[in-house]
């Protein structure tokens, strides 16, 4: 697959001396979707911002589709869609009207039956001439995404598309943007929600302090960084660990009933045999075993904290 | 040239103008009228001819001016600010076209709602008065590029306000008052010696002054000059509508 967007070494610097983004490199194929994760303040929407012509890169080169943003700025924001993260909209326009506007504004000719299908693929044809204000929370960060789909861009950025939306809705809008990637739309977008990119992303970055601390396949990450705790329930509480248990690095849980040993899913051997039948030996007796698998969290907790680690050092 | 974008913001904006009718037509046609009531009615029947031209007749150009400059300047910031304000202003940045394009699209419509103002303030003032337009043309080219200069002003203000008092602050404290020191009820002739030099330093007397000719054939100074002084000062305010885009001046980051 080629590359729809191509970032290098992309600097933003602001007047006070905030460094924004510190030589951020980043590329995109087409019709893949990949989440941005990031604490608050870590830079994702300087990126987005940057990229789409909002904010003014320092230094840096950035590619759409082939086109410097900068010296081919019409060919490249062409390209692009935006969902910002404030529902930013004209409150006493209709909803029709606001995304014929965004339409025309990026010079494509008036097409209402291109316009009748955006609408209707978001469920917002019934509203089409309710005025914005009329609308919920949720129905106007659609019309934001049916602006952003007017002019039928290629590269669609959403910033942060569920933030402050409800459990239902957010799986509604996770919906949508699985329909936009079959209708051949490259999406990036951003959250703070891990389960978000757990659940829709191909690709999965972590930006924290204005640098991509890694950018990769999102079941490789998990497959690589994927921990996971054998938790041994006991009948009998324990006061420390028996001696013949030393070897396995266990954790005695506050309960004085769960040991919990880590291991790692991809080792050739993960000593689970071995560390029952020590615990047999040792005269234990079991009352339950359960597994867990470290989720996506917990590697973005990881990644971010040793990265505070590295800057307190 | 994006012309498909200058036309969205232009009928975008003009949208607005229709959709707030009575706000934007109405208040200004009814202030004129007033306007006329009370200076051309009950002021001027009292007042000679000024330059040969009944006293309600001669206020006309100059009614028509305040009420132009007052429309493009209010309609343009308005018109720009809105989306700074409510931060719809993402799209416009993120949009394939050029300053020129915004400028535009904003400013074509502030001039635009500033035109139709003052052709029916005109067509209101035949109600009240008898007024020849001895230069139809030229008050035509007049009225236009007062419309467009004072819509240009009009966006660098609203590029530059950061609150609507600050909107407000512009028109209100320079702008009227160098309209109505501008000549707009009297001849800058009638002012004392003194006053007359001060108010060759007003811009706006030389826009009421080219507008007035165009109507009566008399004017504070030459035609020529005005022509000059309303080319100048579009210029002036498209540089400086050039640099904030260029350094992206209170709107890009």
């Amino acid at each position: 697959m080629s590359a729809i967007l191509n970032i290098t070494d992309l600097r933003k610097s602001y007047a006070d001396g905030f460094e924004a983004l510190k030589g951020v490199n980043l590329e995109i194929k087409k019709g893949e979707i990949v989440a941005l994760l990031g604490p608050n303040g870590a830079g994702k929407t300087t990126l987005i911002s940057t990229v789409c012509g909002i904010t003014t890169a320092t230094s840096g080169d950035v590619q759409v589709g082939g086109h410097c943003i900068q010296r081919e700025y019409r060919a490249a924001r062409s390209m692009i869609g935006l969902v910002p993260q404030e529902i930013n909209l004209e409150p006493f326009e209709k909803v029709i009207n606001t995304v014929r506007f965004s339409r025309g504004l990026f010079g494509r000719p008036k097409d209402d039956a291109i316009i009748e299908r955006i609408l209707r693929q978001l469920s917002l044809w019934d509203k089409r001439n309710n005025q914005i204000r009329e609308l919920s929370g949720g129905m106007k960060r659609r019309v934001l995404i049916a602006k952003a789909l007017s002019h039928e861009p290629q590269l669609l950025f959403l910033d942060e598309p569920t933030a402050g939306v409800d459990v239902e809705l957010r799986k509604d809008m996770w919906e949508v943007v699985a329909g936009l990637k079959a209708s051949g739309v490259t999406i990036v977008l951003t959250t703070h929600y891990i389960e978000e990119a757990e659940a829709i992303a191909d690709r999965v970055g972590v930006i924290a302090r204005g640098e991509m601390l890694l950018i990769e396949d999102k079941d490789a990450l998990m497959a690589r960084m994927g921990q996971k705790q054998l938790d041994v329930q006991l009948s009998q509480p324990l006061d420390s660990i028996p001696e013949a248990l030393a070897g396995y690095d266990l954790v005695l849980g506050e309960d004085k009933h769960t040991l919990t040993y880590s291991y790692d899913t991809r080792a050739e051997r993960t000593g689970i045999t071995k560390l029952l039948q020590d615990v047999s030996k040792s005269g234990l007796v079991l009352r339950d075993v359960v597994t867990r698998q470290s989720s996506l969290e917990d590697i973005f907790v990881d990644l971010v904290h040793a990265d505070d680690g590295e800057d307190a050092a | 040239m994006n012309l498909t974008a200058i036309r969205a913001i232009f009928m975008f904006e003009m949208a607005r103008f229709f959709r707030t009718l009575a706000q934007s037509l109405i208040s200004p046609v009814l202030s004129t009228s007033l306007y006329f009531v009370v200076f051309g009615a009950a002021i001027g029947s009292r007042i000679q001819e000024v330059e040969g031209v009944s006293y309600g007749a001669f206020i006309v150009p100059g009614l028509i001016m305040l009420s132009v400059i007052t429309q493009a300047i209010s309609n343009a910031s308005f018109g720009i600010y809105f989306p700074k304000f409510i931060g719809t202003v993402y799209e416009l940045l993120s949009a394939p076209v050029s300053f020129l394009e915004i400028v535009a699209g904003y400013v074509g419509a502030a001039a635009a709602k500033a035109l139709i103002i003052g052709v029916i303030i005109l067509g209101t003032s035949f109600f009240f008065v008898d007024v020849q337009i001895a230069h139809p043309l030229a008050m035509l080219v007049f009225l236009v590029l007062t419309c467009i200069s004072f819509a240009l002003l009009g966006f660098i203000i609203g590029i530059w306000a950061g609150s609507f008092e600050q909107l407000q602050l512009v028109p209100l404290l320079i702008v009227t008052p160098l309209v109505f020191l501008g000549g707009a009820f009297y001849s800058i002739s009638m002012l004392p010696p003194v006053w007359q030099t001060i108010s060759m330093f007003n811009p706006v007397v030389y826009l009421i002054s080219g507008f007035r000719w165009a109507f009566f054939e008399t004017s504070d100074v030459p035609i020529g000059i005005s022509l000059f002084a309303i080319a100048g000062f579009t210029a002036l305010c498209l540089a400086a509508i050039w640099w904030i885009f260029r350094t992206g001046w209170r709107i890009r980051q």
